[in-house]
């Protein structure tokens, strides 16, 4: 067992990231371990953010909660479901998908910028992610944004942090806004669709009235192809816009409402966990696209590779599973996605089968400015160096 | 006098006028520069228009391209920036220095690409707010941000300051409606950035650029969400003898649940004032009125309404107004959207742009109250209640000397204030030249460092608006390590 250093509080980390620089040594940064997977491997000495741990302010008629990093996730959440609220971006929980264990905390959520299904209504994490407090490669406590939803004081570092995995800073506190939970949720189910018509769909939908929180489509495999559209809200507005999206949808074929709260719900846990590739040998990608171009991406990857693939935001995400064979089909994924514009992540691979960088190069002047950004941040490189990059 | 300093201009660029001027000519084409003192006239302030400054010339390019080459130009002669979009800015974000060039993208006005499927609009960054959802309104989409000044404000300068607007409790600001921007940076470099795509690949570069207040490079196209329209919308008024019983109104209504896509905020002086202005039969003997609007079709909003009718009924509303006609909503609005020019017939006037916790209100708005008679001043609020943004405006008289200084240094109270219960100096117009030397409240030596270093990485050499958002003595080393003046 490696030793885990774990701080009791934001000073002590700091006065720990100090040392780090003087010794000149690497660092990698732990939550709760279950997202260690995600990113290029790292090596350093392992910190944990787990003791810093608890919810620093909770006001439920000002849309806000203010928690340290370390707090679980799930004690998070139960906290706001017991005040009828919710956080906004619905995170994932990838510890099936990754066969991983530990317990998420909500620091790792920001750092890894992870949001579900319903990042197309509501926005991403960084969307609700309104302050951070960090510690820079410097040893310095670093804040931006703050406990209230609309501010442009200054840069929006917080926007930089989310997502940028540990390479910018040790995120010790995050603030967010939150939104009431639904009092219903519903799906409407089309059936037999090929990818095509499902994204178009999608899309249709999307552009109504009706206020979609989730759009997904998992194609003919074993089953029959399914494309599920979310609906959330009032009881009677739910109702209401399901009916109407099943009958302006009704010339793509099949249409069924499924309108019990609690298996639409369990549902949609389920897509937003890719729990279809839980337990299945292969690896993942993650790609995001232009929505209209997924079908066509998929199809030309699957011209070459043996894949399985499942729909998320109205197309805009795919996840795909295929044989870790050449690199995990780095190559040819990364040219199809490269012929129309957006970005591919792997997401899970045995380490022995992938050699490459996890997440999708960009342009010369993007990766430079990215560098520069990293090292403004953390001059010695000693934050989860080549999470994200070489360096 | 008015309080906010600027630095000295650089001689050695004064003392070059007519060198760099002709080279700017040659960069950016004849008929794209102005050095006339009269025509220049019309940039030297934006809406914060106690300051002006005449710049060495404005240039009004065609193109991306003429940018990065007058971007070149500029770069290699250590010449200022300042770009430049309607310039309504009211923190003095496009303020010129005498030193600088304004490079406005007001000619940079055209719709690139509308696609409905993938909701997404690209446009050129000189195009306004409001034409953006005029141009797929037809097709009923919208693009949610919907600053008060959005008939004339650009979205390049929305981008900048990362704009709000009535409707963002439920849709977002700037931020949350962008996917991409073409770029170009002080060297002249073109990037792009996001598309439309729904996340970043790497770090979240285009989360940084908006709100960077015109510091890290020039936007000259701009990606947006676009929504679909909702079925319908439908505001309703409620007065209350109290901000207190407002505002604890307000707080019931999200603790129940309820999102409303408006929840707008006007203390008495600002419903006396807007009503005498738009004569959109506001009741003038409430203390304080709440404009709540919701969206849907006739059934959801008459659930909706009733919902929150019920909910405001349990703290004895003076009035409660249900709009009943397209005609009835349009007045209820009609006022509120006055605010501006309401105040401005009154008086001259400030309008300041501080956050709170929302739990918050009905203290601070004391307090206001409590400062607005030590300065013996009047102050009116009107403000979006559901997110804690204030609008306090602050009325004062310009050609009374000392006035405006009065009047400052009440709205700096007022900011501070903000802070100290939590919130913060500005919610959405920027910090600019306005709260510049405020940033020290909020910030520490440290968060300054961390923000002046992500400008390092965009304009290493403090060439691009340099003289806004950090306080002036903070970032002199690096403004002045490449002007010669120093020397
Ligand atoms: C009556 C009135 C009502 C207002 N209401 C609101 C409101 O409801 N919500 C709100 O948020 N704001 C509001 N504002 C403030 C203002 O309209 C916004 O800040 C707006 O986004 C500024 O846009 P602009 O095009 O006029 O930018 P400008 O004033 O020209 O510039 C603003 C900033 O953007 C930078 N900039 C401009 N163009 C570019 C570019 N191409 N690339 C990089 N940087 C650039 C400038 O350098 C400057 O720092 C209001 C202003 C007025 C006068």
């Amino acid at each position: 067992m490696t030793e885990i250093i774990e701080p009791e509080c934001e000073i002590e980390l700091a006065e720990f990231v100090r040392g780090a620089v003087a010794s000149k040594s690497k660092l990698r940064i732990v939550g709760g371990g279950s997202k260690q997977a995600l990113g290029n491997s790292v090596t350093g000495k392992h910190v944990s953010t787990s003791k810093l741990h608890g919810i620093v302010l909770y006001e439920p008629a000002s849309l806000t909660i203010v928690a340290d990093a370390g707090t679980p996730l799930e004690e998070l959440e139960d906290e706001l479901s017991g005040n009828g609220q919710h956080l906004p971006f619905e995170p994932s929980d990838y510890r099936n998908l990754l066969g991983s264990s530990g317990e998420p905390t909500i620091g790792a959520v920001v750092a890894c910028g992870i949001s579900g299904p319903r990042r197309i209504q509501t926005g991403s994490c960084r969307d609700s992610l309104i302050g951070v407090r960090f510690i820079n490669g410097d040893g310095d406590v670093i804040k931006s944004g703050g406990r209230v939803m609309k501010n442009v004081t200054g840069y929006d570092l917080v926007k930089l942090l989310a997502g940028s995995y540990g390479t910018l800073g040790i995120i010790t506190q995050v603030s967010f806004k939150l939104l009431p939970a639904p009092e219903k949720t519903a799906t409407v189910i089309l059936y037999d669709m090929d990818d095509n018509q499902a994204v178009g769909a999608m899309s249709k939908a999307l552009g109504s009235p009706f206020d979609l929180s989730g759009a997904a489509h998992m194609p003919k495999g074993k089953n029959q192809s399914m494309t599920l559209i979310r609906l959330e809200g009032f009881e009677k507005s739910v109702d209401y816009r399901a009916q109407k999206l099943a009958e302006s949808l009704s010339h793509f074929g099949e249409v069924e409402i499924e309108s019990d709260s609690e298996i639409a719900k369990k549902r949609w846990k389920q897509i937003n966990n890719i729990e279809a590739f839980a337990n299945r040998p292969g690896a993942v990608w993650r790609l995001s696209l232009k929505p209209g171009d997924s079908p066509g991406v998929i199809n030309a990857i699957s011209q070459s590779r043996e894949i399985e693939v499942l729909y998320d935001w109205g197309g805009g995400l795919v996840w795909l599973l295929t044989p870790i064979i050449d690199n995990c089909g780095e190559k040819i994924i990364r040219n199809c996605v490269n012929q129309v514009g957006g970005h591919s992540t792997l997401i899970r691979a045995p380490k022995e089968n992938f050699t490459g960088n996890a997440f999708h190069p960009q342009s010369d002047i993007v990766e430079k400015i990215s560098t520069n950004l990293r090292l403004q941040f953390d001059p010695h490189s000693i934050l989860n160096s080549g999470k994200m990059s070489a360096i | 006098m008015s309080q906010i300093k600027m630095p000295l201009p650089d001689s050695s660029i004064l003392d070059r006028r007519e060198y760099l001027t002709a080279g700017l000519t040659v960069a950016a084409g004849s008929g794209n520069v102005i050095t006339d003192p009269i025509e220049t006239i019309a940039y030297e302030c934006d809406a914060l228009v106690a300051y002006r400054c005449p710049p060495l010339a404005v240039v009004l390019p065609r193109s991306t391209e003429e940018i990065a080459a007058i971007l070149k130009f500029c770069h290699l002669n250590n010449l200022p920036v300042v770009p430049r979009g309607a310039g309504t800015s009211l923190a003095g974000g496009a303020l010129p220095t005498a030193d600088s060039v304004v490079i406005g993208v007001s000619r940079l006005n055209n719709t690139l690409e509308i696609d409905l499927p993938n909701r997404f609009i690209r446009v050129q960054s000189g195009m306004t707010n409001l034409s953006v959802s005029g141009a797929v309104s037809s097709d009923n989409f919208f693009y949610a941000p919907d600053p008060s000044s959005q008939l004339a404000c650009a979205i390049a300068g929305n981008i900048a300051m990362n704009s709000g607007g009535a409707h963002c409790l439920k849709y977002g600001v700037t931020t949350n409606n962008l996917m991409g921007v073409r770029m170009v940076t002080m060297k002249g470099d073109i990037v792009d950035i996001g598309g439309p795509h729904l996340d970043p690949a790497g770090y979240d570069l285009l989360g940084i650029i908006c709100g960077s207040e015109g510091q890290f490079g020039i936007v000259t196209e701009a990606t947006l969400r676009i929504l679909g329209k909702p079925e319908g919308a439908r505001p309703i008024l409620m007065g209350f003898n109290s901000n207190e019983v407002a505002g604890a109104c307000v707080a019931d209504i999200i603790k129940a649940g309820l999102l409303p896509v408006a929840l707008e905020f006007m203390d008495k002086p600002a419903v006396i004032a807007c009503e005498n202005f738009a004569k959109a039969g506001y009741p003038t003997d409430v203390e304080a009125l709440l404009i709540v609007e919701v969206e849907g079709s006739e059934s959801e909003i008459d659930d909706q309404l009733k919902k929150i009718k019920r909910i405001a009924l349990h703290h004895n509303p003076q009035v409660l107004r249900e709009s009943d006609s397209a005609l009835q909503s349009d007045l209820i609005w009609k006022g509120r959207k006055a605010a501006f020019g309401a105040m401005g017939q009154i008086a001259d006037y400030m309008c300041m742009d501080g956050t709170i916790p929302t739990s918050q209100l009905p203290n601070v708005l004391g307090q206001m109250q409590e400062m607005a008679k030590g300065y013996g001043l009047r102050v009116a609020n009107v403000f979006h209640a559901g997110d804690g943004n204030l609008h306090p405006l602050i009325l004062f008289d310009a050609n009374k000397p000392g006035d405006q200084e009065k009047c400052e240094n009440f709205g700096n109270d007022i900011l501070k204030l903000c802070v100290e219960v939590g919130g913060c100096l500005t919610g959405e117009h920027g910090v600019g030249i306005e709260k510049r030397e405020l940033m020290n409240i909020q910030f520490n030596d440290q968060d300054l460092e961390m923000q002046m270093r992500v400008k390092d990485v965009f304009d290493p050499k403090w060439l691009l608006n340099a003289t806004k958002v950090f306080p002036i003595g903070s970032s002199s080393s690096r403004r002045n390590k490449n002007s010669q003046k120093a020397a």
